[in-house]
């Protein structure tokens, strides 16, 4: 009988023949389903590991677990990190079958030009909401978070992140960000510490409870969490600012001394295939960076204002300052909340 | 045992060894590494380099402006932050003691079969984690939540009291969490107590409250001051009820050490360099008390 089962078993799975995949992902960000779909076209076993936040990540991967895995999924501004710490590896367009299926605005993006070392995971942006029983004027300028109505005072959260509050705050007063400029970063000091008088609290967890609550009536939140609050019950509206709001990114990277680089490969040119990438996005609800995904598409997730910005909306990645500017944005950070 | 046998003293070292162990491996090798690690070099995106200096004390202490080119002038920022951290957790304390003291006295004083019951209830809502139990406190006092709604419905109040992300809903926040910890150690001091001292002072024409003075305060003392250690130190680091009930407007001792080793702009030897000097003021607080409490001991 035993014999009879490890017979069946190494039929079903001639997953030895065909070698490993090692995947370092974030926790709950991928659906069995389309893992097991994988090893089925692939006959590849996959194993996955998982971290909880880019730093953790990059920590693991420096600390000597470079050269255990093929592939992660950092986010955008970690992917130019690790490029520069020399943790990735680089493969060319035709290595991948379905590398055309790559939104063309996502080929080109900063942090890794023409897409050398990582396709798009998914995508999201991160801007404000606003509660429309309480507001329910104009709410296409970032003055809303940062020189607010009358009748948003004292009513808005904000995210506890420094990289995401000064993005915000660059773009609201127009300078570029991770700026050198001393009259540019005292004005963006200045003004923070101005609009803070305004601000109820700080947080990013609980971004989307406060609007459910009724604690706040606008804050600084993620694209899909403001759509949750919605399908919560709660009035808010998700708000395209003239000046922009921040995008932000996950990308399968491609690791340097990956053990199963062919197999790696394979795995990101899977995942460019518009129905896998559909099957991310329905899971995860935030938005594939792949083209013709729309077909097998969830209907609340093709449809969700969140998801669909307009199509003139502006959104720039979160840039990665050196270190000399980062002092400079930590002393305002530390400013701001001192 | 007075004067008896003393075969067991052989035996007391190797019994120890392993209480060493924990004391080494749990709290003097983390201070230790801390120590270390305030002496080096911040890497860029968190970790340290192996290069000693004391650039993490100067950054506490010492601010040169925002461009970092003025002449160095003392650094309010943190020594702000630090004052704010301390004066809260001194009024929790001195609000756990006086609604602790009574509590405790009260529980002490019940029939003893009924005194298991209100210890329990005392604990009970300690069973339930922290953060869950400040999240309902938040639920309870905010705009709309039941406190508001009720006193409103009443009468008492046209407008819901502001009461979220208020200091007022952080000392609340503290004092609640804290204030088992206070009660506990001075219940047993009261256990002990022996009330036919009390009975000897009131023949002795004592009045209520020279008794309390004279005989019970030096008594239960001990559990007073236990409990006021007790709630003091985990009060000062808190971070969760300010956040979560004070809206993280403002850095605490807690928050500014814990922003520093998380996310990318982390800076671990400042992290290091903070919690080491938090140590030291608690230190220095304790062996006060330590001298005070021995001179005493020997008047």
């Amino acid at each position: 009988m035993k014999k009879l089962l490890l017979t069946a078993s190494l039929l079903a799975s001639p997953a030895f023949a065909e070698g490993e995949l090692k995947i370092y992902h974030w926790f709950e960000y991928i659906p069995q389903e389309l893992v097991d779909k994988f090893q089925a076209e692939t006959g590849i076993t996959v194993t996955i590991d998982t971290y909880d936040s880019n730093e953790s990540m990059l920590a693991a991967l420096k600390a000597g677990k470079l050269g255990e895995y093929d592939v992660a999924v950092p986010g955008d501004y970690m992917v130019e990190i690790m490029g520069t710490e020399g943790l990735l590896d680089t493969f060319a367009p035709e290595d991948l079958a379905n590398f055309a299926n790559i939104d063309p605005k996502w080929v080109d993006v900063p942090f890794d030009p023409g897409r050398k070392s990582s396709i798009p995971y998914q995508w999201g942006s991160t801007g404000f909401s606003v509660n429309r029983d309480v507001y329910s004027g104009d709410i296409g300028s970032l003055s809303i978070l940062f020189d607010p109505p009358a009748e948003l005072q004292g009513k808005i959260n904000v995210l506890d992140s420094q990289g995401e509050v000064l993005a915000l705050g660059s773009f609201f007063l127009g300078i570029p960000q991770c700026s050198q400029d001393r009259a540019q970063l005292q004005a963006l000091n200045d003004m923070l510490l101005n609009a803070k008088q305004h601000w109820a609290s700080f947080g990013s967890d609980t971004a989307k409870d406060v609007l459910v609550s009724g604690d706040a009536a606008a804050g600084m939140i993620y694209n899909g969490f403001s759509a949750k609050a919605r399908a919560e019950g709660a009035n808010v509206e998700y708000a395209a600012p003239k000046e922009g709001y921040v995008v932000w990114m996950d990308n399968v990277v491609l690791l340097k001394d990956a053990p199963n680089r062919d197999n790696a490969l394979k795995f990101m040119n899977f995942l460019l295939d518009p129905e896998n990438s559909a099957a991310v996005t329905n899971y995860a609800a935030y938005s594939s960076g792949v083209t013709g995904v729309e077909a097998f598409l969830l209907d609340e997730i093709k449809n969700s204002p969140e998801n669909n910005p307009p199509a003139d909306q502006k959104g720039f990645f979160i840039q990665a300052c050196d270190e000399e500017t980062q002092k400079l944005y930590d002393a305002i950070w530390t400013n701001l909340k001192k | 045992m007075a004067g008896g046998d003393d075969s067991w003293r052989p035996l007391a070292r190797p019994l120890l060894i392993p209480i060493w162990v924990v004391i080494g491996v749990f709290s003097l090798l983390p201070v230790l590494l801390m120590a270390v690690y305030s002496f080096l070099t911040k890497e860029f995106r968190g970790g340290v380099e192996w290069d000693f200096t004391l650039a993490a004390y100067d950054q506490f202490f010492v601010t040169r402006g925002l461009f970092g080119d003025e002449p160095a002038q003392i650094e309010w920022t943190y020594i702000t932050i630090f004052w704010r951290s301390i004066w809260q957790a001194l009024i929790c304390t001195a609000l756990c003691l006086l609604i602790g003291f009574p509590t405790a006295w009260f529980i002490a004083t019940r029939p003893a079969q009924s005194r298991g019951i209100w210890l329990f209830l005392i604990t009970i809502p300690y069973w339930v984690n922290l953060l869950i139990r400040t999240v309902s406190l938040k639920f309870l006092i905010r705009d709309n939540g039941p406190l508001n709604e009720g006193l409103m419905a009443i009468g008492l109040i046209t407008e819901p009291l502001p009461l979220v992300n208020t200091n007022l809903a952080v000392q609340l926040g503290l004092f609640y969490s804290y204030l088992p910890f206070m009660v506990l150690p001075i219940y047993a001091a009261v256990e002990r107590y022996n009330f036919a001292l009390s009975e000897a002072a009131a023949d002795l024409y004592a009045s209520r409250w020279t008794t309390l003075r004279e005989i019970v305060l030096p008594v239960v003392k001990p559990g007073m001051i236990a409990g006021c250690i007790l709630v003091f130190v985990p009060a000062l680091g808190a971070f969760l009820a300010p956040d979560l009930l004070g809206g993280a407007k403002t850095f605490m001792i807690g928050s500014l050490i814990d922003e520093q080793f998380k996310g990318s702009q982390g800076n671990w030897p400042f992290g290091a360099a903070a919690s080491m000097i938090l140590m030291t003021l608690v230190l220095i607080v304790l062996v006060f008390y330590a001298r005070a409490a021995s001179r005493e001991g020997a008047a």
